[in-house]
């Protein structure tokens, strides 16, 4: 499967100049591309044009040659937001929130080191680290082929960051999962990239 | 060598709740921690989200809430740091560079917000000239807050914190959501205080930049100091099994996750926080753990030596 983003122009606001100006950008199924580049730059709405949160001012965003708006079901390209504390409901128990992306696999949830009790808890009653892993899961579901990974681990430390990453990408691995990693660590990106192109 | 400028000796931290209707607890969630900051360095204080990194500060400034009881011995240039003082140290002598843009008043200018409503002669001058020493100009007095992008809302809550030239600067993860040189440059800023002088604590979960920044280092782990040393000992002699873990998973170290997750307040068992991921554990971490101190390093561990 190959994502595409053919020459994306994006602006927030019609008097400001735009974020994002002719960007074109390819991820296809079993790469792993990093995206590096300094705050401000667009590293983050490039994502959301991806996933489809945003329409693009002009340009467009293909999934293997066909929009990604046309597509029903399950979206395919799943974004991983940099604060999980933000991307998921409150109100909502841990089961309900992993419900959201569908069946989640046991071993995957054994594997990220989701404790069992955990599924009853509410989201305030974990950490960002833990909270992280359940997002994971949930971006994880039967359908993903494509996963954005925006600052997946930038605010946990690093024995955290060095646990979801070892799942990811025996995870990515497995399943041929095209991967677009968004960091400022160059290191990080070094480490699990196929390739790096800078914003 | 220097008297060190802010001594704490065995803080506990805890906190009361309410469990199930009138039925209170007590939640510790820091046990025994220790920590020297000396007049010219920067002392960096890590470890991950929910080791009580950010409670520290608060203890140290007298701005914990309520519910939450405080024992142990905090020392400021040898003298117990009362309530009292606090509140006479804090925003003078001790200043807190806080975590978050949004600890600016939304609805005041930069300028009267760093005068903290003093109108003598020489604040604007003062104001001004801090200003300028962090690359921003006399136009930004007259900004508000949201006018201001990250790294410059960064540089005011420094200017705002070196005013009055503080003995002690207590940042608070001052460098989230920066770029690696952005945050260089916040850095940089904290190593020309500490060069004049000022003794700098700086709050973190990002080792790496810690490493980068900072004179010496101390590791948190559970509300627990487990290691203080060097930062330039760093890594290449790890004198607590979890300092090892921590700097083997570093993406340019090799990456090596061990498994399982930091306890929670209230449900750790006795003895050591790590013991239960730790691949070292021996029949003695279930106890009192010793703190040896070898020259000025500071380890909390049964075992002798370093770790391989």
């Amino acid at each position: 499967m190959r994502l595409e983003g053919k020459s994306l122009t994006f602006r927030y606001r019609k008097d400001r100049k735009p974020v994002l100006e002719g960007i074109t950008i390819s991820i296809e199924s079993g790469e792993r591309l990093g995206l590096a580049g300094p705050s401000g730059r667009g590293k983050t709405t490039l994502c959301r044009l991806l996933a489809g949160y945003e329409t693009p001012t002009s340009g467009e965003v293909l999934l293997d040659g066909t929009p990604l708006s046309a597509r029903k079901g399950p979206c395919p390209v799943q974004l991983l937001w940099q604060n999980p504390e933000t991307a998921v409901d409150p109100r909502m128990r841990m089961d309900r929130v992993l419900a959201e992306g569908g069946p989640v696999a046991p071993e995957l949830l054994e594997a990220l080191g989701i404790e069992p009790d955990w599924l009853k808890r509410w989201p305030g009653e974990l950490s960002g680290g833990e909270l992280q892993r359940f997002c994971l899961a949930r971006a994880l579901g039967p359908a993903t082929k494509i996963l954005l990974c925006d600052e997946m681990s930038a605010m946990l430390d690093y024995i955290t960051q060095a646990q979801l990453w070892e799942v990811l990408l025996a995870e990515a691995e497995r399943r041929d999962l095209g991967l677009l990693v968004v960091s400022h660590s160059g290191k990080l990106l070094e480490r699990v990239c196929t390739r790096v192109i800078t914003l | 060598m220097e008297n060190p400028v802010l001594e704490v000796e065995d803080l506990s931290i805890s906190f009361t709740q309410y469990a199930h209707g009138a039925g209170r607890r007590e939640l510790p969630v820091i046990r025994g921690l220790d920590l020297t900051v000396r007049a010219g360095e920067i002392s960096a204080v890590v470890g991950s989200s929910g080791s009580g990194k950010s409670l520290l500060a608060h203890a140290l400034l007298g701005l914990l809430p309520y519910n939450a009881a405080c024992t142990g011995v905090m020392r400021y240039k040898g003298q117990r740091l009362t309530r009292e003082k606090m509140e006479a140290l804090r925003g003078k002598e001790m200043v807190l560079v806080p975590q978050s843009v949004n600890f600016l008043d939304p609805l005041m200018r930069v300028g009267p917000q760093l005068a903290r409503g003093k109108r003598e002669k020489g604040v604007k001058e003062k104001i001004r000239a801090v200003l300028a020493r962090y690359g921003l100009g006399p136009e930004t007095e007259e900004m508000y807050p949201f006018e201001l992008s990250g790294g410059m809302a960064r540089r005011v809550l420094i200017s705002s914190a070196v005013v009055e030239r503080p003995v002690l600067v207590i940042a608070d993860e001052p460098t989230p959501g920066l770029d690696g040189t952005a945050a260089k440059r916040i850095l940089g800023h904290f190593r020309e205080l500490a060069d004049q002088g000022t003794a700098v604590l700086f709050i973190t979960h990002d080792l790496e930049l810690a490493l980068t920044a900072a004179d010496r280092v101390a590791v948190f782990y559970a509300g627990v100091t487990v290691e203080e040393c060097p930062a330039a000992d760093f890594g290449r002699q790890a004198h607590h099994p979890y300092t090892a873990a921590l700097w083997r998973a570093m993406p340019g170290n090799g990456f090596v996750p061990i498994p399982g997750s930091q306890p929670y307040p209230g449900r750790e068992e006795a003895g050591c926080p790590f013991a239960p991921r730790c691949d070292r554990r021996r029949e003695e971490c279930a106890g009192t753990i010793p703190v040896r101190r070898e020259g000025r390093d500071y380890i909390r561990c049964v075992r002798e030596g370093v770790v391989p």
